[in-house]
Order: C-alpha cells, then sequence, then structure tokens
C-alpha cells in the first residue's frame, strides 16, 4: 500500500543539522503550533494526536512535505522519520507534491457497476495536466447509493455522469458549491418508512 | 414490519441538533440509565441480545462484561471507520442523528466503566465528523458529556478522532494503532482489547451502529428488544443496498425477513428486463450467493449456514449483465491494495489473485490456473494475523465454486481472442 517516497526517508534521516533540530521549532506557523498542540491535548498520549496533526500540516503545506512533517515532528517531540513511516501508510496523506483541489473518484464494485471506471478515466483526463488538481482512484468511499460517486475536496457528489466531469471541476475550481443539485447531503434516507407517521402528521 | 429504532424521524429537519434530538425523546434513555446500577444497564444489555453491528456479530452485553471490573482506566472506543466496501448505514446515521450515538455511546460507557470515549471515524466522511463535533459540544454544554454527568458520579470524556484513508483501521487492533499515533498494523490477538487494548488498557470497542442502538434497548427495556427480530439475530438492523438495484440505499429491517423482500421489495431489485446473477449479503468480504439463495432469512445464522455472513449488512447486488471476471477482480484489487503487509500469506496471496485474474482475462491463462487460484484462496484462509486475508479468499472462493463455467468459458473466449488459441485443457491434451 504504501507509496514509499524516498526522498523524503532520506531527508528525514540524513537531514541537515538545522533542518533534525527538534528543539528549534521557530519556522513553525503560529496557527499551526497552536492546532497540534490543541491536538496532543486531548489524549492521554500525545502521540495520538500525529494523524490530525499531519493532516493539519498537509493543509498548510499542500502535502506532508519533508518541512512539514518536520514541523510536526518538532511540536510533538517525535522523529521525523517516525511520522514519515506513519505519513507512507495512509492514503489520504500524500507524500509527493499534489494539486490543492482532491478530486477521489470511487472505482470499487458498486460504483464500477455503475461506470465508475469510464467516469475516472473521464475526470483524469479532464485534469491532465491541470496542476491544481489531485485525481485519485480511490476505495469505496461509503456511499455507494449515489454510485457512481466522487469526493471533490472533502465533498460527496453523485450519481455522476461523464457530462458532469467538466461543471464538477470547474465549480471545484471556483471555489464554488460543487454540483449542488448532486450533493449528497441533500439526499433523504432510501428507506420510506423510516420518517414515522407521527412526522407525516405534523405532531411538534 | 415494525417501528423503525434508529431511523425513527431520521430526514426530520434538524434531528442533528440537540433541539430536536431532545423534542423526539432524546437523552431520556441516558437519564434512565444513570437512575439505574450499571449492572443494571449491563444486564438490559445482555438480555436484548444485541450483536455487534460492525461485521463479527459478538453479542454486545458479553463483551461489555468481559472489561475488568474495579477502579482502573478502562476506554470505550466506537469504530466509524465503515470501509467495508458497500458499506454506508453508519454514514448516515451520524449525518443525521449524531445524537443517538453519543448518547448510546455515554450509556455503554456508564455500563462499562469506561471514562475516556473516542469515535474514529474514517477521514473521508469530513461532513459527518463536522457534524459529530457540532453535536458533541451541544452534548458537553448540557451536561451529557463531561464531569460528573447529570449528577451521576460518572465522567466520560469524548473525542472525535479522524482517521487518513486505510481500509484495515477498521480492523479493531489496526484502528486502536492507528488511534494511538502508528501506522494501523493489527496485532496480534488475544491478548483482546478487553483486557489490553488502547494504550493497554482495557478498552471495549463497537461499531457506531451497535453502539447507536442502546437508548432504544434502554427505553424498551432488553426483553421488548429481543422479541424483534429471530431466536439468535435479535433486532432491527440497518442495511445498506447498492449496486444494480433500482433504489439503492439504507433500510431499517427487523432481522430474519427473506432477503428477496430486501433487494426486490425495498430496494427494487435489478432494472427491468436483468436478473440476479450473485450477490454479497454483508459487504464485499462476504461470499457471494445467488438468486437460489433470496429466499434465506436476512439474518446471521442462516446466512452463516448458507456458507456466506451477514458481515456489516451491505448487500451488493449484481445483475447478469455483469462477467464474473469482473467482480473478482474488482474485489481482489481491493484486498490487495489494502493488505498491510505483515503476514506473507495475505500480502503475497492477494496480488497474485490479481496477477492471476488478470492472466485470466487477457488469455494467457488454462483451466488449470482455475485449480491453483482456488488452492491459493485455501492457503491463505486462517493462515494471517488478521482477517483481511480471508475477506479475499472468502468471496473468491466462493465465485470459482459457483461460477467456474463461466471462468472457464472466459479463458477459453479470451485465448481465442488473443490469438493463442484453445487451452491444451481444453483440447483434451492435459486431462
Ligand atoms: C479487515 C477488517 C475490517 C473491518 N472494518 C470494520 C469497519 O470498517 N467498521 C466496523 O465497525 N468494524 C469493522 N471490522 C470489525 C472490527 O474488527 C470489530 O469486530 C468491530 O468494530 C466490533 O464492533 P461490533 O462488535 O459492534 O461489531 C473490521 C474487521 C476486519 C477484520
Ligand atoms: S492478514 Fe493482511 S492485512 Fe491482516 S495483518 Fe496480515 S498482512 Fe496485514
Ligand atoms: S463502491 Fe463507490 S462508494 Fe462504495
Amino acid at each position: 500500500r504504501a507509496r514509499v517516497n524516498n526522498a523524503l526517508f532520506a531527508r528525514a534521516r540524513a537531514g541537515t543539522p538545522e533542518e533534525n533540530d527538534t528543539t528549534s521549532p521557530a519556522a513553525v506557523a503560529p496557527e499551526l503550533r497552536k492546532e497540534i498542540e490543541a491536538h496532543m491535548a486531548l489524549y492521554p498520549d500525545s502521540r495520538s494526536a500525529a494523524l490530525p496533526a499531519l493532516e493539519a500540516a498537509q493543509r498548510v503545506h499542500g502535502w506532508c512535505s519533508p518541512e512539514a512533517i518536520e514541523q510536526v515532528a518538532s511540536v510533538m517531540g517525535v522523529t521525523p522519520a517516525y511520522l514519515a513511516a506513519v505519513a507512507t501508510f495512509y492514503d489520504m496523506l500524500e507524500t509527493e507534491p499534489v494539486g490543492k483541489h482532491s478530486v477521489y473518484v470511487c472505482t470499487n464494485i458498486s460504483c464500477s457497476l455503475h461506470g465508475a471506471d469510464a467516469l475516472y478515466e473521464a475526470v483524469r483526463d479532464a485534469a491532465d495536466g491541470d496542476p491544481e488538481f489531485n485525481v485519485r482512484p480511490f476505495e469505496c468511499l461509503g456511499a455507494c447509493d449515489i454510485a457512481p460517486m466522487a469526493s471533490v475536496d472533502g465533498v460527496y457528489v453523485g450519481p455522476l455522469t461523464t457530462e458532469d466531469v467538466p461543471r464538477m471541476l470547474e465549480d471545484a475550481r471556483a471555489g464554488r458549491i460543487v454540483l449542488p443539485d448532486k450533493q449528497l447531503t441533500t439526499r433523504g434516507v432510501a428507506d420510506q418508512h423510516a420518517n414515522s407517521h407521527e412526522l407525516q402528521e405534523g405532531t411538534p | 414490519m415494525t417501528e423503525a429504532l434508529l431511523f425513527k424521524n431520521i430526514d426530520e429537519p434538524g434531528l442533528s441538533t440537540l433541539e430536536v434530538y431532545a423534542k423526539r425523546g432524546g437523552y431520556e434513555s441516558l437519564r434512565k440509565a444513570l437512575a439505574m446500577s450499571p449492572e443494571a444497564v449491563l444486564a438490559e444489555l445482555e438480555a436484548s441480545g444485541l450483536r455487534g453491528r460492525g461485521g463479527a456479530g459478538f453479542a454486545m452485553g458479553k463483551k461489555v462484561s468481559f472489561l475488568p471490573k474495579g477502579s482502573i482506566d478502562k476506554y470505550l472506543v466506537c469504530n466509524a471507520d465503515e470501509s467495508e466496501p458497500g458499506t454506508f448505514k453508519d454514514r448516515e446515521l451520524m449525518q443525521k442523528s449524531p445524537h443517538v450515538l453519543i448518547e448510546g455511546i455515554v450509556i455503554a460507557s456508564y455500563a462499562a466503566g469506561a471514562t475516556r470515549s473516542f469515535i474514529y471515524i474514517r477521514g473521508e466522511y469530513v461532513h459527518q465528523a463536522d457534524v459529530l463535533d457540532a453535536a458533541l459540544v451541544e452534548a458537553r454544554e448540557a451536561g451529557y458529556v463531561g464531569e460528573d454527568i447529570l449528577g451521576s458520579g460518572h465522567s466520560l470524556s469524548l473525542v472525535v478522532h479522524r482517521g487518513a484513508g486505510a481500509y484495515i483501521c477498521g480492523e479493531e487492533t489496526g484502528l486502536l494503532d492507528s488511534l494511538e499515533g502508528k501506522r494501523g498494523n493489527p496485532r496480534l490477538k488475544p491478548p483482546f482489547p478487553a483486557n489490553q487494548g488502547l494504550y493497554q488498557g482495557p478498552t471495549l470497542i463497537n461499531n457506531v451502529e451497535t453502539l447507536a442502538t442502546v437508548p432504544a434497548i434502554v427505553a424498551m427495556g432488553g426483553e421488548r428488544y429481543a422479541k424483534l427480530g429471530t431466536e439468535t439475530s435479535k433486532g432491527t438492523k440497518l442495511v445498506s443496498v447498492s449496486g444494480h438495484v433500482q433504489r439503492p440505499g439504507n433500510y431499517e429491517i427487523e432481522l430474519g425477513i427473506p432477503s428477496r423482500e430486501i433487494v426486490y421489495g425495498l430496494a427494487g431489485g435489478p432494472p427491468p428486463g436483468r436478473e440476479v446473477k450473485c450477490w454479497f449479503p454483508g459487504g464485499s468480504s462476504a461470499p457471494v450467493l445467488t438468486a437460489d439463495d433470496l429466499d434465506l432469512p436476512y439474518d446471521f445464522d442462516s446466512l452463516a449456514r448458507a456458507g456466506s455472513m451477514l458481515g456489516s449488512g451491505a448487500i451488493i447486488v449484481v445483475d447478469d449483465s455483469t462477467p464474473i471476471i469482473d467482480v473478482a477482480l474488482k474485489v481482489a484489487k481491493f484486498y490487495a491494495h489494502e493488505s498491510c503487509g505483515k503476514c506473507t500469506p495475505c500480502r503475497e496471496g492477494t496480488n497474485w489473485t490479481v496477477k492471476m485474474l488478470e492472466r485470466i482475462d487477457s488469455g494467457e491463462a488454462t483451466p488449470m490456473d482455475i485449480e491453483i487460484m482456488a488452492s491459493v484462496q485455501e492457503h491463505i484462509i486462517g493462515n494471517c494475523l488478521c482477517v483481511l486475508g480471508d475477506a479475499m479468499a472468502m468471496p473468491i472462493g466462493s465465485m470459482i465454486a459457483k461460477f467456474r463455467d463461466e471462468f472457464e468459458a472466459h479463458i477459453e473466449q479470451a485465448r481465442a481472442h488473443s490469438g493463442l488459441g484453445a487451452s491444451p485443457v481444453a483440447e483434451g491434451a492435459l486431462v
């Protein structure tokens, strides 16, 4: 699973003395430091904050760059190599530079039964060469009810057709709500029976 | 169908807020539970017969009772990783009714004597984690979470912890390592989490749906809850139906109803003119069943007797327009990608199965390869640290067993297509 970034490991192991100096975290942006420390305070063992801390640093740096990892390491008091090893385990932590808009297209079973592979190719081709986008085929995102679907900067949309792709990318680029008519959060539950008679009768 | 318990009023506007949830009787079960002794609450859970909704179906009350007694630090962890392909029930529940989960966690922590709790939610569920965080702020302000809850003397901290994308973190010990800030590699069991879990302390770990059912059990009483469902599969269950059905989505059913009623009655069955070819009754780790099995009662034991499992309650329907090889490849690729690599049979076996299926698809295989592939699956089962390897081997093995003719026909067609000609076996050379 791990897409090991050798450069990252090499740097973590054999950086310059300043880079390895975990006692001088001067370079860490104050908001990032505050956020990481807030996460650390939530756990009996502050090391538990590794994932939220890396996620926060990734938001600031765009990816888990050697700098990002060193900054987290300095605040958390662990080695950069430790965090680099953690980061490579998780699909959402980027160990290579990526575009700032993430588009995860689910290509797992239920979505693929509804044409997800063609959808993924359409998205990939439409964003080809555009440095703003990080398009990835993804495992089941837990929204097979709107298959085929994608998560655009963390927002779930579907069911998608290849015709939706240009508008989807444009919405993301412009910072607009992505495909407002296809947002998962606006959907009612499929179970007709779930919304009880009480509700329909309009009791308070 | 009986009354919905978990999905009752699920689409009521504002149900995710404390105001509306309280208007619907929210946190009344917590009050009731805190007025009882922890032992009495545990007795209700045991009487309910509630079995875990995350995959393994272990009795929840029994799991609580395994935790050591006394005043040592105990933890409760809610498994909201929901990454078994086909499963999306916890997502809808957390998004629309976050307080029912929080209420369930607080009651369960009281019964278990746990004072620190965590919801480990998959990182992809950004919106649902935000909803939970907002609900948690309200619950803390109202005194339902925190120090000395409602003057009972019971205290509980609760943190929503976001994962970062790794299926294996749904496995409970992988999850615990991940929650400790490590790579999410599964641990050797025993020791079980009930004895040595998070930070080596006794830990109760349950799925979202399991914990969210607790308030209903306390409200109606364990015995009444146990009247729902079948003898060994009590209560209601959320099922996620997807794939080739006309009305995909989540449904709350009483355990034991005919599977056909779910696939056709509720979800509308395959599109007109299509037939069910096979279906996964419990996520993509479950061995596939065929159209002949649709009259099976949908409950833990009936599905186990039929050689499959209820798993997470995710029904994936495949109709007769899809070649079985496509289904097998998707499933195998997923597990190959998600294998953490710690055990050889899993790491090598999943990768090797993918390569084998690709050979079949490209016309380089002979029917003998089906034999080999089937035996690889048998060698994976039971030989790994966690059950991820099995989770591939079981469905792939079932597809080979049930659709062998189609695999063989595919091999010959693909060979003809690729110009290799009929396989030696087909010509009788190797028979
Ligand atoms: C590979 C693998 C993945 C799993 N994924 C999940 C999951 O995403 N969600 C879940 O609740 N349980 C999952 N489980 C089951 C958990 O290990 C554990 O049994 C469950 O969280 C216990 O809760 P329950 O008794 O309430 O079901 C998984 C198990 C395995 C082996
Ligand atoms: S069975 Fe696979 S996923 Fe599980 S611990 Fe072994 S290698 Fe990792
Ligand atoms: S298979 Fe695509 S969201 Fe589940």
